[in-house]
C-alpha cells in the first residue's frame, strides 16, 4: 500500500520543482505566478495526507481556505500584470524600475 | 500491486512530468496547459487520500476558472519570450543545486523522521455510504464559520479589486483635472478692459419696438 511517505515524497519533489522553475524563470512573471501555485498545489498535498493518516479533516478545511486565497492571489496577480503589460509593454521583472527614478 | 498503487504512481509520474514541463517550456501558453495537466493529475492523486470534494473543487476552480483567466492574460499580451529567457542556461546549474539540495533535505526528513509507515498506519477504508461533502459542511459551518466569512469577504475584495485594476471604460463622473487647475492663473480667468464710461441718452420703449418691426 501506499503510505503517507510517498505522498510527502511526491509534494517534495513538486516543491523543489517549482523552487528551481522560480530561479531559472526569473525574468518571466507569468512563469513566476505558476510556480506559486505550483508551490500551493504540492503543499495542499501534504495537508490532505496528512488529513487521510490523521482521521482530521481540519486538514481539508485548511486546503479549502488556501485554494480560496490561490485564487484571489491568481485574479489581483493577473490583473496587476495586465495593468503592468499595457503601461509599460513588458513583464521583464528586471525592467520594472520605475520607482528607483 | 494493487489499483490504487499502479494508479498513484502513474500520475504521480504525470505530475513530475507536467511540472518539469511547466517550468522549462519556452512558450508561457504551453506552460499553463501543463499547468492545467499538473492539477489534472494531482485532484487523482487527492482522490486516492478520499478527498473527494476537495479533488472535484481542483478541478472546478483551478482547470475551470483560474487556469482559463492565465490562458486568457498570456494570450492578450505579446511577449518577447526570447528576450524573458536570457540567462536560463546561466542559472540552471544554480537552479538544479538549490532544488537537490532542499529536496535533500526533506527526502532526509521523511524518511528518517516520525513519518514512516509504523507511525502512521494505514487507515481503514471509509465506507461506502461516507460522504466527504457533509463532513467537511459540518465541520466548516461550526467550527471554522468565522474563517469561511473571511474567506468570502477575501473574494469579494478579490473581485473588486481585480474590475478596480483593469477597468478603462468612460468615466461618467465630473472629475477634478488637477493639471487643469494647477495651470490656471488670473490672465486667462479674468479679462479687464479699460474703456471710456459711455452714458447713452434715455430712448423711449415704444420706437425701439418699432424699429425692430420695421427690421423684420
Amino acid at each position: 500500500m501506499i503510505g503517507l511517505s510517498d505522498y510527502l515524497l511526491l509534494s517534495a519533489v513538486l516543491f523543489s520543482i517549482s523552487i528551481a522553475g522560480i530561479i531559472i524563470n526569473r525574468k518571466n512573471v507569468i512563469t513566476l505566478l505558476m510556480c506559486i501555485e505550483l508551490m500551493l498545489l504540492a503543499v495542499n498535498t501534504n495537508f490532505i495526507a496528512f488529513s487521510h493518516f490523521l482521521q482530521d479533516s481540519a486538514g481539508q478545511i485548511f486546503v479549502f481556505f488556501i485554494l480560496t486565497v490561490a485564487a484571489a492571489e491568481a485574479a489581483i496577480g493577473l490583473a496587476i500584470i495586465v495593468v503592468l503589460f499595457r503601461n509599460r509593454a513588458t513583464i521583464d521583472v528586471d525592467k520594472i524600475n520605475q520607482l528607483k527614478g | 500491486m494493487t489499483f490504487q498503487v499502479i494508479v498513484f504512481y502513474s500520475f504521480a509520474a504525470w505530475v513530475v512530468f507536467s511540472a518539469l514541463m511547466v517550468i522549462t517550456s519556452k512558450n508561457s501558453v504551453k506552460a499553463a496547459l501543463f499547468l492545467v495537466l499538473t492539477f489534472a493529475s494531482a485532484s487523482v492523486i487527492w482522490l486516492l487520500l478520499e478527498a473527494e470534494f476537495l479533488a472535484l473543487s481542483l478541478i472546478v476552480v483551478y482547470v475551470g476558472a483560474v487556469m482559463v483567466l492565465l490562458l486568457f492574460v498570456v494570450m492578450m499580451m505579446d511577449i518577447d519570450y526570447a528576450a524573458l529567457r536570457q540567462g536560463f542556461v546561466k542559472k540552471l546549474p544554480f537552479a538544479i543545486a538549490a532544488s537537490l539540495a532542499f529536496f535533500a533535505l526533506l527526502y532526509f526528513f521523511i524518511t528518517h523522521g516520525e513519518f514512516s509507515a509504523v507511525h502512521f498506519a494505514q487507515p481503514e477504508a471509509k465506507s461506502a455510504d461516507y460522504s466527504n461533502i457533509k463532513e467537511l459542511g459540518r465541520v466548516m459551518y461550526t467550527d471554522y464559520v468565522i474563517a469561511f466569512e473571511t474567506a468570502a469577504v477575501i473574494l469579494l475584495v478579490a473581485i473588486i479589486s481585480a474590475i478596480a485594476l483593469t477597468f478603462r471604460g468612460r468615466k461618467h463622473r465630473k472629475a477634478q483635472v488637477i493639471s487643469k487647475q494647477l495651470a490656471a492663473n488670473k490672465r486667462n480667468r479674468l479679462k479687464i478692459v479699460s474703456m471710456d464710461a459711455v452714458v447713452e441718452e434715455p430712448v423711449s420703449q415704444v420706437n425701439d419696438v418699432e424699429e425692430e418691426g420695421e427690421d423684420k
